[in-house]
């Protein structure tokens, strides 16, 4: 089966442990207010605007829909800034062989891969295709997800995934309305799954001090993930929020200082969690 | 017997000689070294060696063949790698040194010693393979004791050996002596010595790996030397990394060091097949007789090997040393035809200019093992191919075969692909450098998984430095931005190396690299 794959990078020191080739889906379903990427939100409705304004004409109109010629690409982001429906006319339609093709480039450099998004679990499938194959090459698979989607609805998808890198936007569910426009019920539910059964690898929480209480949210969520990490530890990583790549709307927001996210991984490592990344 | 020269060259190195002595930037030991090359600048006393001339001692642009500064009369190898071992277990005679008992003593014969080994700088290219040298004797004190004497030791060694071409080993098994030299390292952020860890997947442990990259990503060091690639190549794995990156006999070093300036070769060539054919053989015939030259004058004539006491003593022997035939600026000469070709493809990202510049190195390579010189018996009497880092006032002349500085290819993964088919061809030393994005500070397992896969693909040596640091890998030997600005503004700096730095930040681009 295709998934639609936004872009593929080869080799990634952000996304999981040692270098992994990162593999990210198109589309979201939730609305994160700092999404750094909000070009992978939605699919691509063939509206054209961006093809106006390509400034190297490397996009074109071929039976109705967005052509990307790749060769004329100078990365320049216009189709992304000028698109109206938080999309690109880069996003394609791959098979997991045609990814996995990708990714075996890199081999033996990598030690794994970690599919992002967008939010990735929109197509579980797909990822379980395409882990099966990573796991013929004795590569490491990881996801990296909103936990929005219900991972008890997957066991085959987590029988050939090391684990999941979940994010945590907010542990009171009023203030993950507000960063995000969903509750969080699921996410946590699926935090205390992952957890139980050893496949929470990473809990991230990215810290936008003009969005919520970022010690009282940090807090409630160390003490709601201690029990889960003693029976299998996992990092944790805290994100400063940066305007890089943010929608124009919420890129003036406060950006947290070195201070504040030194005194948020002392509270949880006085709780006893071990590996505490800061970025 | 010596060939007469000029007066207006007498005359010229005279004024030179004034200048040096009136410089206001060089320190005195660097005065002393210049002056000792001027006099031996006047001398001509090597075999002539026809066409020569016309290749060696022309305008820079022109230049085919570049013999290093190495002087016209070398009164010792260029690199020398004395077997310390051999003063760990019986001392030295000539400088009256027992077999040191514990930590202390062991630290302070090396420190001796160093100030005794000379080469092509004056200072020792080589300074041992520390682990093994030390570990007998690391738990004769305490740790907080062993970790303040290596700490000290090694300031010792940074502000006494005045040039960061002085090269240490360790590995690949894991030591209480590199973990103290690691730790010691991120705090004293210093240029000297230059340091390499011999890595083996499975006999360097992975923690002992991790620790060496976070070291790195402070400190620009280690570097990483693929041991199962040069064990191989050398016998008995009695291998050094010395200077830059070169791999040399342990108790033996490398005679000279000259260059083949393989972009001017091309220049002067008509056609690719009038430069494969006819100008490279010519050029490469001329410098293997000029090294030839070059080796006997060492061998027969300087005395060297007959009185200087390492070889005296037995810490070095004749028998296993080298020459380290070098070359520059393939991507110059790939380049060079692709465009005399009407071809858009630059060495580096096209497969047809990449493959170019394979056939180029074969022709080297076939050249070189066909060579032979009598008193290369350390090396089954050939000379090592060497791919040399280039000189601060190099001006568009790439280093070995590496990518052009604002060249590399997008995705690291294309750069190391490419460097996997040169690497190979290289005992003698070739490396690639990789400025690394900050961020890997939170994950040095990233730095890490690049290595193991890189020397599985046949990579030799990595250099990896955080875009952010003070100290900063030129293009084999380290400095500090803050002391090339010292000395960019007329104040003088306690390393040579400093001014080479300086001259391959203006000329090199160094500071400009790809960063990953």
């Amino acid at each position: 089966m295709q998934g639609i794959v936004t872009k593929i990078i080869p080799f990634s020191s952000v996304d999981g442990p040692g270098n992994r080739t990162a593999i990210f889906l198109q589309g979201c379903n939730i609305n994160c207010k700092y999404c750094h990427n909000p070009e992978t939100r939605k699919q691509c409705i063939n509206c054209g605007v961006c093809v106006e304004h390509c400034p190297e004409k490397a996009l074109s109109f071929e039976e109705g829909k967005v052509s990307f010629d790749a060769s004329k690409c100078i990365s320049c982001d216009t189709c992304i800034k000028v698109c109206p429906n938080d999309s690109t006319p880069k996003s394609k339609y791959m098979t997991a062989e045609e990814v996995m093709s990708v990714v075996k480039k890199q081999i033996p450099f990598i030690r794994g891969i970690t599919v992002s998004g967008g939010e990735c679990m929109l197509q579980p499938d797909f990822i379980k295709e395409l882990f099966i194959l990573a796991k013929k090459e004795n590569l490491g698979t990881l996801i990296d997800s909103n936990g929005t989607i219900d991972f008890r609805e997957y066991p085959e998808l987590l029988a050939v995934s090391d684990g999941v890198m979940l994010d945590i936007k907010a542990f009171f569910n009023e203030d993950h309305r507000n960063v995000t426009g969903a509750d969080n019920y699921k996410i946590l539910e699926n935090a205390q799954y992952l957890g139980e059964n050893s496949k929470l690898c990473e809990v991230r929480a990215v810290i936008a001090p003009d969005l919520y209480d970022p010690i009282k949210n940090l807090k409630a969520m160390g003490e709601f993930l201690i029990p889960l990490y003693r029976i299998n530890p996992f990092r944790i990583k805290i994100i400063a929020y940066r305007p890089m790549g943010v929608r124009k709307e919420y890129s003036s927001m406060r950006v947290p200082t070195k201070e504040e996210l030194e005194k948020l991984k002392n509270i949880l490592s006085d709780m006893g969690f071990e590996e505490i990344i800061i970025i | 017997m010596i060939r007469p020269i000029s007066n207006e060259r007498v005359e010229k190195t005279r004024e030179e000689i004034l200048d040096i002595i009136k410089s206001a930037t060089l320190t005195h030991e660097q005065k002393v070294t210049c002056l000792a090359n001027k006099a031996d600048s006047l001398l001509e006393v090597l075999d002539e060696v026809p066409g020569l001339d016309e290749l060696l001692n022309c305008p820079q642009e022109d230049r085919c063949i570049c013999d290093l500064s190495e002087g016209h009369a070398p009164l010792r190898p260029r690199y020398i790698a004395p077997d310390y071992q051999k003063l760990m277990k019986e001392g030295c005679k000539y400088l009256n040194l027992e077999p040191p008992t514990d930590l202390y003593e062991a630290l302070n014969t090396l420190l001796i010693f160093y100030k005794h080994v000379p080469s092509v700088t004056n200072y020792p290219v080589y300074l041992g393979q520390l682990d093994d040298l030390l570990e007998p004797f690391i738990d004769t004190v305490d740790e907080a004791t062993a970790a303040k004497l290596i700490k000290l030791f090694l300031l010792n060694v940074d502000r006494t050996v005045l040039d960061s071409f002085a090269h240490a080993d360790i590995g690949p098994k894991p030591s209480k002596t590199a973990h103290y030299i690691f730790e010691a390292e991120k705090v004293l952020e210093d240029a000297v010595p230059n340091l390499s860890l011999k890595y083996e997947e499975g006999v360097s442990s992975d923690e002992y790996l991790k620790e060496a990259v976070e070291c790195a990503l402070v400190s620009a060091k280690p570097s990483f030397a693929n041991h199962k690639m040069f064990a191989k190549e050398f016998k008995g794995n009695n291998y050094v990394i010395a200077s830059c990156y070169n791999g040399l006999n342990l108790g033996g070093g490398s005679y000279t060091l000259c260059r083949l300036i393989l972009g001017n070769i091309a220049k002067r060539s008509s056609s690719i097949e009038d430069f494969k054919e006819k100008q490279l053989p010519y050029v490469m015939d001329v410098m293997a007789k000029y090294m030839d030259a070059r080796i006997k004058f060492e061998v027969e004539e300087s005395g060297f090997f007959e009185n200087n006491f390492l070889a005296r003593e037995g810490f070095i022997q004749r028998e296993k040393f080298t020459a380290m035939f070098g070359l520059v600026g393939m991507a110059d000469a790939v380049n060079y035809f692709m465009g005399k070709a009407g071809k858009t493809g630059r060495y580096g990202s096209d497969e047809e200019a990449n493959q170019l510049g394979v056939e180029i190195m074969e022709i080297i390579d076939k050249f070189n093992q066909s060579h032979t010189n009598k008193y290369c018996e350390g090396t089954d009497g050939h000379f090592l191919l060497h791919a040399q880092v280039g000189l601060a006032e190099d001006i568009g002349v790439t280093p070995g075969t590496r990518i052009p500085i604002g060249e590399e290819p997008e995705e690291l993964i294309d750069q190391l692909n490419v460097l996997s088919k040169f690497h190979k061809y290289f005992p003698s030393g070739t490396g690639d450098i990789f400025p690394i994005d900050v961020t890997v500070h939170r994950n040095p397992e990233y730095v890490m998984d690049i290595i193991k896969g890189a020397f599985v693909k046949d990579l030799r040596y990595m250099s990896f430095y955080s875009s952010n640091s003070d100290v900063i890998r030129v293009t084999g030997y380290l400095v500090k931005r803050s002391e090339m600005e010292k000395l960019d503004a007329g104040n003088n700096v306690i390393q040579d190396t400093t001014a080479l730095g300086l001259g391959a930040a203006k000329n090199g681009h160094i500071l400009e690299r790809k960063v990953r």
